[in-house]
């Protein structure tokens, strides 16, 4: 990474205006070809350095429903309940924490409504309470880290 | 804006539904966009449509909410921000829409949001992902962020990862 690189990642995460040709003004500000820009964009993809270039959208405005929830799983019984949990299509992601709460999930459904039907299910199959914190305001999202 | 998360009412109030055609744009390029001078025109090209009508119904989605913006998503690890950290805050509700939006102006947090309070076990109500290059970086941030809050806030914990059980994209069906 060079300081075009560098500055690259930085003007990007910011986002580019909707317009029919939108690297001209980072090639501008940065004072390379729009050949170069797209090249090293392509580059920092190729490398993993980006994971993505595009539109970000935003999936409960997409019509889905999202939620962050947690419970605590007795450390006997961890294994076996985060493989029923993981089990549910619906659980994007799950990670263990060092919290009394270990267990955090997020529970994806296409309509909201779903969203308490599998969290009820993992309650009753897992015997543990579901501590479901949907968002109720949204400040920020996405990386802007400067390099 | 407090109470219910976001429903498909809401969704209702903030935009026009989706048609087939937003549905086949939003399938196109959810992996990305292609990486040409002219994006839109290429991918209106790859859908059989007219570059106006791409540009107008992307501009459309961007402005009420369904695209958040058109931006490249960095890979932090590459970037040497090994460490996160899951800090919680418990702040006053009053001024937490506020703090809030200045927590997550800050460069090093990626998600900030205000979630339900589950008490006595769970006061906190401010969820903000903070990055960092080591360990001693993520806390130097979060004492930052204590400092931001100020008296608004009544106490935080750092929850770190142990381990990820499961992670799979978001997908969005055709």
């Amino acid at each position: 990474m060079d300081n075009i690189d560098s500055a690259l990642v930085n003007t990007l995460q910011q986002g580019l205006p909707v317009c029919a040709r939108p690297f001209d003004a980072v090639a501008e500000a940065l004072d390379v070809p729009v050949g170069e820009v797209l090249s090293r964009l392509q580059r920092l993809l190729d490398d993993r350095v980006l994971t993505r270039f595009g539109p970000m959208f935003n999936a409960e405005k997409l019509g889905g429903a999202l939620s962050l929830c947690a419970l605590q799983a007795p450390a006997e019984r961890f294994d076996e309940i985060a493989e029923l949990v993981n089990a549910f299509p619906e659980v994007a992601h799950n990670y263990e924490r060092d919290h009394r709460l270990n267990m955090w999930f997020v529970v994806a459904t296409e309509h909201p409504q779903q969203a308490g039907a599998v969290i009820r299910e993992i309650e009753q199959l897992s015997g543990c309470r579901v501590y479901d914190m949907p968002k109720q305001e949204e400040f920020y999202i996405g990386l802007k880290l400067t390099v | 804006m407090t109470g219910n998360p976001p429903t498909l009412d809401k969704m209702q109030q903030t935009g026009p539904l989706l048609d087939a055609v937003d549905r086949q744009i939003i399938v196109a390029t959810q992996a990305g966009l292609p990486l040409v001078a002219e994006p839109y025109e290429a991918l209106a090209r790859q859908l059989g449509l007219d570059t106006e009508d791409v540009l107008a119904r992307i501009a459309a989605m961007q402005a009420c909410g369904i695209i958040r913006r058109i931006a490249a998503v960095p890979n932090h690890y590459a970037l040497g921000y090994t460490d996160n950290g899951m800090s919680v805050w418990n702040v006053s509700d009053a001024c937490i829409s506020e703090l809030g939006q200045q927590v997550g102006a800050l460069e090093y947090v990626s998600h900030c949001y205000q979630r339900p309070r589950h008490l006595p076990l769970w006061p906190y109500n401010l969820f903000a992902m903070v990055h960092g290059r080591s360990r001693y970086d993520v806390e130097t941030r979060v004492a930052a962020i204590e400092n931001l809050l100020g008296e608004a806030c009544r106490g935080h914990e750092v929850l770190y990862s142990k381990r990820i059980l499961k992670k799979t994209g978001l997908r969005i069906k055709g």
